[in-house]
């Protein structure tokens, strides 16, 4: 791009590609995250975001709201892909789930206050 | 805890490799200072302990600093130690099996603490300690403290770390100069409390007494913070941030005071905090004509706190040598995270705000 060129550092040109994409260097592809959002009063909702591919999202939701006794529900987003909303701060719960269904730790992250 | 049997294994292992190292300088200083019976019935009460006992990196440290007095009298400690592990390694095959005990209080210790550190998630561990809030009131106090409380303070916590990175010592390829370098600091400060000992004031200069490894410990100490007064500044001190002022705006909103104070303490980008802020909570704000960030959302201290926290952890110190004194910059979109004191330069993740959820009426956000 235009501003690109003016830039005075260029070392490497070659990098200068795959660092711009976003998805390369600081990506958040590879990570489950798992997030909180306050709704009215003492309400919270819990997003899980990142499923990898061959995890079942529909019975995971299902495995989730047996266990932690809550509702939930499954969300299309065009940025996200599938995200699966639970009631209530799950986060704890959803996350020792995961390690104990064998989801390597470091995969995990949990945001939130 | 429920660490040990999986270290097992390599315990054994460990053993068989190394026994011959361990034991000789032990046998061959029958130190007088150090004596060890008491702790051998311990040690062979439960086997584990026993293979453990003598190859932390701190018991090798003191092993050797041990048969350092035995070998060469006056020299310093670092010579010391390295005759000594020569010397060790000559007389392998003369010495006798001798077990010693020192790990074993640490031992207890460290069962109590529940969380064995292994050496690569040990700086995070220090990382997150180094970011205490709560200290704040007493630090500011005391920021013309001296030296001398300065370092006391140091080495307390020296002597914590200590005690929770012990177990992982005793694995296996952990003993590494670093280790080494790291460990006995709270051994000294442990064995010998804080004696004072000036450059040719040592205690032992009047007898001709075998000196004391923690003795000797801190003359190293003394004389390596002597020789680069920085080393103290950059591991000692800890990293302190103002507490975050939250006051509740009506029913819904949350107003952070203190926010570009903050951010001028940590050296970053007011704008920069505030986006990983709204991020991580998942909401929105703005920030008033004075300064002040106004939350949507109801949150207390503590959950701002920890979010500042975090924020110091992936943006602020450094992932190397653990220093706040950083650089976030920008350069093609990606940020930068350059140490001023160790020099690293690394990216870090951008600010992403994740997928948030429709909260609140539906309508509402099709107007808008």
């Amino acid at each position: 791009m235009n501003v690109q060129n003016l830039a005075a550092f260029d070392p490497f040109a070659d990098e200068g590609d795959p660092l711009g994409t976003d998805n390369d260097v600081g990506s958040q592809q590879n990570y489950i995250h798992i997030r909180i959002q306050q709704r009215n009063g003492r309400k919270t909702l819990t997003t899980l975001q990142g499923l990898p591919k061959e995890y079942d999202a529909k019975k995971l939701l299902k495995a989730f709201k047996k266990e932690f006794a809550c509702n939930g529900t499954l969300v299309d987003d065009e940025e996200a892909g599938q995200v699966i909303q639970l009631q209530g701060d799950q986060r704890s719960k959803i996350s020792t789930f995961l390690v104990e269904e064998g989801i390597p730790k470091a995969t995990i992250k949990i945001h939130g206050f | 805890m429920s660490e040990e049997p999986l270290f097992d294994p390599s315990l054994k292992k460990r053993k068989k490799k190394q026994v011959a190292f361990h034991e000789d300088p032990l046998g061959a200083d029958a130190d007088p200072t150090t004596p060890a019976p008491a702790t051998i019935d311990d040690t062979t009460t439960n086997g584990d302990v026993v293979d453990m006992g003598p190859k932390t990196a701190h018991e090798l440290m003191k092993a050797n600093g041990d048969a350092g007095d035995a070998a060469n009298g006056a020299e310093g400690a670092e010579k010391a130690e390295e005759d000594d592990l020569k010397a060790m390694f000559g007389d392998l095959k003369k010495k006798k099996k001798k077990k010693k005990d020192i790990p074993l209080d640490l031992e207890g210790d460290v069962s109590g603490t529940s969380t064995p550190i292994a050496a690569p998630a040990a700086p995070a561990a220090a990382a997150t300690e180094d970011l205490d809030f709560s200290d704040m009131k007493k630090k500011k106090k005391k920021k013309v403290a001296n030296f001398e409380a300065f370092e006391k303070e140091l080495n307390d916590a020296k002597v914590k770390d200590d005690e929770d990175e012990d177990v992982p010592d005793g694995l296996p390829e952990e003993i590494d100069e670093a280790e080494l370098g790291d460990d006995p600091f709270a051994t000294g400060a442990g064995g010998a409390g804080v004696v004072s000992i000036d450059a040719g004031a040592e205690p032992w200069l009047k007898s001709d007494r075998d000196y004391t490894y923690p003795e000797l410990l801190q003359r190293f100490y003394l004389q390596l913070h002597a020789a680069n007064p920085a080393l103290l500044n950059s591991s000692g001190k800890r990293y302190t941030i103002a507490p975050p002022q939250l006051a509740r705006e009506g029913n819904k909103k949350t107003i952070f005071a203190n926010v570009s104070d903050i951010c001028r303490r940590m050296h970053r980008q007011p704008e920069h905090v505030i986006q990983y802020m709204f991020a991580e909570m998942g909401t929105t704000g703005s920030v008033d004509g004075s300064g002040r960030l106004v939350i949507k959302g109801r949150f207390q201290q503590k959950q701002v706190e920890h979010v500042l926290r975090r924020y110091i952890v992936e943006y602020v110190t450094c992932k190397t040598c653990k220093s706040p004194d950083t650089l976030l910059t920008k350069e093609n979109r990606i940020f930068f995270l350059a140490c001023e004191s160790c020099g690293s330069r690394r990216s870090v993740n951008t600010i992403k705000t994740g997928f948030q959820a429709q909260v609140g009426k539906r309508s509402r956000n099709r107007t808008g």
